[in-house]
């Protein structure tokens, strides 16, 4: 039997500490920050991330065949999200694409439909996660994604070694009514605590007590219970009736990043994998529309084929001067008045479709004639003018270095000023692009950089997708 | 194969400038009609005993029809030119090559640009339907350029404030200039200290060290130089005329340093070729200059030749380029006092040229320089960004075989 073979994360770098929603609008403090999506990140953009370093040091020939998406906050409907994942990811063209989307309990569709894929199945949750100014939503809330990658089962099946078996599965759907959103809605609503409470607590515990059996194991051999939903009372009355010990509960990571909604399991899980041993069970509980339970078992293989960076050290690297002010302007939620500059221009459909894959996933050129490699492609070589068709160079995991950069207070942004920099690749190649996740006064030319998946900009609804450089975050040597 | 050049082939014997400035109450039409008219009556002639035209503008109209529409010239060529922010310049070489091959006898080059109708300040591009990934629309203009300083002060160990002085003082020089400047959008000097604590507007660029936007035209009637004098006593003959599009690999080749625009330095050579130019700084009385920020001014004394490698912010801070030094650069005020409606630029420098040269420029402004024996003037249009520009120079003179 199958199971998972990679694994990985992304926390978006900004965090916002809840006591400065408090200082902005009164009321208590709470404790702790959320993460927060940059200005120029999506639940796409998150999603790519993810799923990069789920599948960076994947072996040659072990790439999902097929790609699942799952937010409750996609960043189109009627088109399909998973697309612009799967050509960041350069997936093959016979692999589909599949958005699920809408509800909080998607992720776990999207990790079902990849455990039972018969091919290598990547399941990407992501999410971005708010409401209203003031409410618990905005608060608890978080933004991030995850991305697993199922060995598939059978005859096209992955033959990498499997790090986590899947023991069991355990299922409770019913109707009723929790939490909703109308279409189009920035706020949830939900019905009285105590009624989710205690419609959810008996569908978790069948759900759970069906996934253990399955598993053929009792609670108190599982060494990490992840439970996970968006109703936080009902969450913690569920734990305490699964029978598990309490030291075996894993940190939820609300505290620190906030709740990210689908892809809430998914981020606990890979910290889990993060830390786990051999031989360990894990077990997921997800209360949403019903309840559902994931039951795996560690393998020797998991301690070679820990993603990097870890969820700890994404949490520990966050940066938490975000100013609330900041946060609702990037939410969408302060309507600023924007530069006196003409609207930016949107991206061309054809133009975009002819550039695939340096668009999405940072393909770039080397000379077919003399080797020089070329940001983007280009029709004849600068160093030997080559004239054709150049090989494909990926560039998106080659870090680099800031040759120059400035700080461009003119330039067209929801989060000005704009800090423009040239890159010098290692290897080779140059690139002027925008730096993110960084402040004007911290850059400095040397600075060694990597590149990162974001929406540069949204005009006239077209989210333009391209790449940024941001500090190196990635362990060296590592990718 | 080679750039032979059309040294004193060629003469401009008329010129009109309007002057530049937000012109809320006038339109590219008023510009035009002004600026050619003003450059016919210069030459003693009338619009339509001109054989052909060269229309130069980036924006503010397309195709010849823009020109012969606004004059009612019938059965002329007009040819519309654009070539970024050398576009004045390009239309005068069109025109100045035109007359040289014999095409035709009396040719005009006019450009025209209006900026201050967009509703923005600064320059609006053309959006040309992309993919979303070109750099180029991602930066402004000014973020563009101010990546010369810190390259600069890196490379030749020139400390940050010692640079933000040498900057100011490129400012500072150009307003004294345009202070005395009548067409000038801006007409007063601005302090060393106001300069520098001016609000920043990209890396170490205030907004003094940016050029100013403003609507403008000029002129120039061109004939072949055996004809000058019937025009006019004081024709100034074309010396040498040199353009150059980058290969645009600066921004994608790890070895350019931000330091030089490699295209300049091919289009200063080809034109000092042309010109029999061994030794720019002695032998040129004044430059105008395409100092659209101040640190472009400070690369281009480098590649053209005036200054050393590495030595520039010396000679701009020992007052070389004054109007009183020893090679005046931006006599008139340049981009920094003029404002930089594309399309008329490069003329406009011509018509500095023009005055200097013929000894009309007003007494307060009058370069000591060409009393001093030297007998050219150049000017330098430049148009992109570092690491991929284009790049124009002439030179001048008002004696043939000089």
């Amino acid at each position: 039997m199958g199971g998972l073979i990679a694994y990985g994360a992304y926390v978006p770098h900004r965090r916002l500490r809840r006591a400065e929603i408090a200082a902005v609008l009164g009321g208590p403090a709470a404790p702790g920050t959320r993460a927060v999506a940059g200005h120029d990140e999506d639940s796409t953009s998150l999603g790519v991330e993810a799923g990069r370093t789920a599948l960076r040091g994947l072996p040659q020939g072990h790439a999902p065949r097929r790609l699942f998406f799952a937010s409750s906050a996609p960043a189109y409907t009627d088109k399909t999200n998973a697309t612009a994942v799967h050509a960041a990811l350069r997936l093959d063209r016979s692999a589909p694409a599949a958005d699920m989307c809408g509800a909080i309990r998607s992720g776990l569709d999207a990790v079902t439909a990849a455990v039972d894929s018969p091919v290598p199945a990547l399941a990407v949750l992501s999410d971005l996660r708010g409401g209203l100014p003031g409410g618990a939503d905005e608060r608890d809330g978080g933004d991030a994604a995850a991305a697993l990658l199922f060995s598939g089962s059978g005859d096209e099946a992955s033959t990498a070694p499997v790090i986590a078996e899947l023991l069991g599965q355990g299922w409770a759907t019913a109707e009723f009514l929790d939490r909703w959103r109308p279409q189009g809605d920035i706020s949830s609503r939900i019905w009285e605590e105590r009624f989710g409470e205690q419609a959810y607590v008996p569908l978790a515990e069948a759900a759970f007590a069906q996934a253990l059996k399955k598993a053929d194991l009792t609670p108190d051999a599982v060494d990490h219970l992840i439970v996970a939903g968006a109703h936080g009372r009902a969450v913690r009355a569920a734990a305490a009736r699964t029978g598990v010990p309490r030291e075996a509960w894993a940190d939820d990571l609300t505290r620190a990043i906030g709740n990210p909604g689908t892809a809430q399991f998914g981020v606990v899980l890979c910290d889990v994998l993060d830390r786990a041993g051999a031989g360990e069970t894990i077990a997921v509980l997800l209360l949403a529309d019903g309840a559902s339970s994931l039951v795996f078992r560690t393998t020797e293989a998991l301690g070679e084929r820990r993603s990097s960076p870890a969820v700890a050290e994404q949490i520990a690297g966050g940066d938490d001067s975000l100013p609330y002010a900041t946060f609702l302007t990037w939410r969408g939620l302060l309507d600023r008045e924007p530069p006196r500059r003409p609207d930016p221009e949107p991206p061309y459909a054809p133009p975009m479709y002819r550039s695939t894959d340096w668009k999405y996933a940072f393909v770039a050129g080397r000379c077919a004639s003399c080797g020089t490699r070329h940001l983007p492609p280009a029709d004849v070589c600068r160093a030997c003018r080559h004239t054709g068709e150049m090989e494909p160079e990926p560039m998106a995991d080659v870090p680099a270095t800031i040759a120059t950069f400035t700080v461009d207070h003119l330039a067209y942004s929801l989060s000005p000023p704009v800090i423009s920099a040239v890159v010098d690749f290692d290897g080779g190649g140059r690139l002027r692009c925008e730096l993110t996740d960084t402040d004007p006064g911290a850059v400095r030319i040397g600075d060694r950089v990597e590149m990162s998946f974001r929406r540069t900009q949204t005009a006239r609804g077209v989210h333009n997708y391209f790449w940024k450089a941001r500090p190196a975050r990635r362990v060296p040597g590592q990718g | 194969m080679g750039s032979n050049g059309i040294r004193d082939r060629v003469a401009i014997v008329g010129m009109g400038c309007t002057a530049f400035g937000e012109h809320w109450g006038r339109s590219v039409a008023n510009m035009l009609v002004e600026s050619t008219n003003a450059a016919a009556q210069s030459a003693g002639i009338d619009l339509p005993d001109i054989d052909a035209f060269w229309l130069g503008t980036q924006g503010s109209g397309v195709s010849g029809l823009t020109l012969s529409r606004t004059l009612r010239i019938a059965d002329k060529p007009v040819t519309r030119v654009e070539n970024f922010c050398a576009t004045g310049s390009e239309a005068l070489r069109q025109a100045c090559y035109a007359v040289a091959s014999g095409a035709y006898d009396v040719a005009m080059a006019v450009g025209v640009e209006k900026l201050k109708d967009s509703g923005y300040s600064g320059l609006v591009g053309t959006a040309v339907p992309d993919d979303g990934t070109v750099g180029m629309n991602d930066m402004t203009a000014p973020a563009a350029f101010s990546l010369l300083a810190p390259a600069y002060a890196e490379r030749y160990g020139v400390d940050q404030d010692q640079l933000k002085d040498v900057l100011a003082r490129i400012a500072w020089k150009n307003h004294v200039n345009g202070a005395r400047n009548e067409r000038a959008q801006f007409r007063k000097e601005v302090p060393i200290e106001r300069i520098k604590a001016a609000p920043p507007v990209a890396g170490m660029l205030g907004v003094f060290d940016c050029s100013g936007v403003s609507d403008g035209s000029a002129a120039a009637i061109v004939v072949r130089a055996e004809d000058a004098h019937r025009y006019t006593d004081k024709p100034i003959f074309v010396k040498a005329l040199s353009f150059v599009a980058g290969a645009a690999t600066g921004t994608s080749d790890p070895d350019y340093d931000f330091t030089t625009f490699p295209e300049v330095v091919a289009s200063a050579q080809d034109a000092y070729r042309q010109a029999g130019v061994t030794d720019p700084r002695t032998q040129i009385a004044m430059a105008e200059v395409h100092d659209c920020f101040t640190p472009t001014e400070l690369v281009l004394m480098e590649d053209l030749g005036f200054s050393e490698r590495g030595q520039a912010w010396k000679d701009v801070q020992a007052g070389a380029f004054d109007l009183n030094g020893e090679l005046p650069v931006n006599p008139d005020g340049g981009l920094k006092a003029f404002g930089h409606p594309i399309g008329a630029s490069g003329l406009r420098m011509m018509f500095e040229a023009w005055l200097q040269l013929r000894g009309e420029a007003p007494a307060e402004r009058r370069i000591d320089s060409l009393a001093e024996g030297r007998r050219l003037a150049l000017t330098h249009n430049l148009g992109g960004a570092p690491g991929e520009c284009v790049s124009f120079v002439s030179l001048v003179g008002a004696e043939p075989g000089a």
